[in-house]
């Protein structure tokens, strides 16, 4: 459905966008993820039309971007990341130009702006100017200005910047439930919201795809090893040695101890489920087993690690257990 | 076509939705109006003259009262127009609605044109009001309506040339205020740019004349069509368009 193919854009000697390949699929939600200045919204406002691209091309719906712009624009939905709002209209007129200039046949404007505004929850505020809507309100007519025409792509830039979180949760689900007939690029720098609301995950640095992958297979390659906590109450005895014992166990730190109590993080062999053996030993010598759980990289982690300079720093050895 | 009216309306509801247009309408008025008052005050003294003297040829309303009335009034569009213009591109960089118009189905072209009559529709409005003078002169004296027809066709095509130039010079700014100065200031230009042409060889004296935007419109006001003039306004206009075209897809490419 849309397709990126070693796409580049320089500003004079500056490269926001360098050799940038990746495909997203029908019905699928992909997520734009980087640091600020990374290149995320000028890729987007290539595959938008906004702007061309100094190298490369973009394909959205089968139509070249650079060589079919009216084609392509016809079937792409975009809210750029300021919603463009026109301040001294009404919530309903501005939506009804957007219809008229995205092509929607007059007859049917007024029920696409209905179901539009319907659907992100505007309907309340179509009578009011645009210019005194709150932060989330605009945002959201921003998305049902790209809705509108019924577009088989949308793009949409930090859509849930600016919400709040009850608005967040419900934007999230609109977008998942806009997934099945329409194929969306969503940019974010809330990493949680890629893994809750993305299939695919591109991560952008300094203009390059750092990696492109599904964000479990992401968190997963990342981890080197499979980490445990585990809290126990060894009675004095000195668990540590004990847990080390266990086969398939790597490494064993020594996180924190309250009086009997004591917590470790426990390393075991890649793709070695020890927990069954950790419990056992620690019940075994008679101590109680506290708490035992996976300790999971986020996908905080491997943003972190994907998009520093010395990547080792970030995966370093536990930040601290938290809480 | 139906996209240029899309853009056209919504630029023309952008201006009276805000007090622009209201301000622009409402000033013109006053200032037209003053100035129409004091020179019907002249023409009324010069007839009252001839009407003395007996056997001196008949006052003319066309040549000593319509012709210099719209003469006069084109100051007022030199002030007014580059206020009308200056927001036509800057605006909607700065508030980031030139992204809607630059990703919506529309070529660029279809925008700028759109934008030309959204500005061309308040200027023909206020070249409305002055219909209500020209009226009054109807209803109380016998004026030629040819010579008034072919003032206001000259008037709509010497306009199209400053919109033009403003949207061209809207269109390299984010910033209203730089725009407006700048389009007042090429609009100032280009109306004396003949002032020296007595002072110069025979050859820049005409081409410096035949760029003067305002003598253009002196044989429209006399009752004359000359395609010279024409050719002239429309080119004009055009190349106005032209550039703005040029500079928007340049824009794009800068970013």
């Amino acid at each position: 459905m849309i397709e990126v193919q070693h796409l580049s854009k320089r500003y004079g000697a500056f490269t926001a966008v360098d050799d940038v390949s990746f495909r997203v699929e029908r019905g699928e939600i992909l997520g734009f993820l980087g640091p600020n200045g990374a290149g995320k919204t000028t890729t987007m406002r290539v595959l938008t039309g906004y702007m061309p691209p100094t190298g490369g091309k973009a394909l959205v719906a089968g139509y070249d971007v650079q060589e079919q712009p009216v084609e392509a624009k016809r079937r792409t939905g975009y809210l750029p990341e300021t919603p463009p709002l026109y301040p001294d209209m009404s919530v309903r007129d501005y939506l009804l130009f957007c219809a008229r200039i995205k092509g929607v046949p007059r007859g049917e404007r007024k029920a696409r702006v209905a179901t539009a505004m319907e659907k992100t929850r505007v309907a309340d505020m179509a009578a009011r100017h645009c210019g005194k809507l709150s932060k989330g309100y605009k945002q959201r007519v921003g998305l049902a200005q790209a809705l509108l025409h019924n577009p088989d792509v949308l793009i949409l830039d930090e859509p849930t910047a600016g919400l709040d979180p009850k608005q967040i949760i419900e934007t999230r689900q609109l977008i998942k439930q806009l997934a099945g007939d329409h194929t969306i690029i969503l940019s974010t720098h809330i990493l949680p919201e890629v893994s809750q609301t993305c299939q695919r995950v591109v991560i952008i640095n300094r203009g390059k795809v750092v990696a492109v992958d599904t964000p479990d297979n992401l968190t997963a390659r990342l981890r080197g090893s499979e980490k445990m906590y585990l809290q126990v109450d060894a009675l004095g005895a000195d668990a540590g040695a004990r847990l080390a014992s266990v086969p398939g166990v790597t490494r064993v730190t020594a996180s924190e101890a309250h009086g009997p109590v004591a917590a470790f993080e426990v390393e075991s062999e890649q793709g070695r489920d020890v927990r069954r053996e950790l419990a056992a030993a620690v019940v075994g010598s008679g101590w109680g087993l506290l708490e035992l759980r996976p300790l999971r990289i986020s996908l905080e982690d491997v943003f972190l690690q994907l998009t520093t300079q010395e990547p080792t720093q970030a995966a370093a050895p536990a930040e601290g257990t938290d809480e | 076509m139906s996209n240029v009216l899309a853009i056209a309306q919504k630029e023309l509801k952008a201006y009276f939705a805000s007090p622009i247009a209201y301000t622009v309408l409402g000033f013109f008025a006053l200032t037209y109006g003053y100035f129409f008052y004091a020179l019907l005050l002249y023409f009324d003294r010069q007839s009252m003259q001839a009407a003395g003297f007996g056997g001196a040829p008949p006052v003319n309303v066309n040549e000593q009262l319509i012709r210099p009335v719209f003469l006069n009034a084109t100051v007022i569009f030199l002030f007014v127009l580059p206020l009308v213009t200056m927001r036509t591109y800057s605006e909607e960089k700065r508030s980031g609605t030139i992204e809607l118009l630059l990703t919506s189905p529309l070529t660029d072209l279809q925008i700028i044109l759109g934008k030309f009559f959204g500005a061309m529709g308040l200027y023909a409005s206020m070249l409305g009001l002055t219909l209500v003078h020209v009226g009054v002169l109807f209803l109380f004296g016998n004026p030629e309506w040819k010579p008034v027809a072919t003032t206001y066709l000259g008037l709509l095509l010497m306009g199209g040339c400053f919109i033009s130039v403003g949207l061209f010079i809207s269109s390299l700014t984010k910033n209203q205020i730089v725009a407006g100065m700048v389009t007042f200031a090429v609009f100032l230009m280009l109306w004396v740019i003949n002032w020296i042409a007595s002072f110069t060889g025979p050859t820049t004296q005409a081409v410096l004349n035949y760029l003067s935007i305002t003598d253009h419109l002196d044989d429209f006001t006399k009752g004359i069509l000359d395609t010279k003039h024409l050719v002239y306004y429309l080119s004009f206009i055009t190349f106005g368009l032209f550039l703005t075209a040029r500079s928007v897809d340049t824009e794009r490419w800068r970013g």
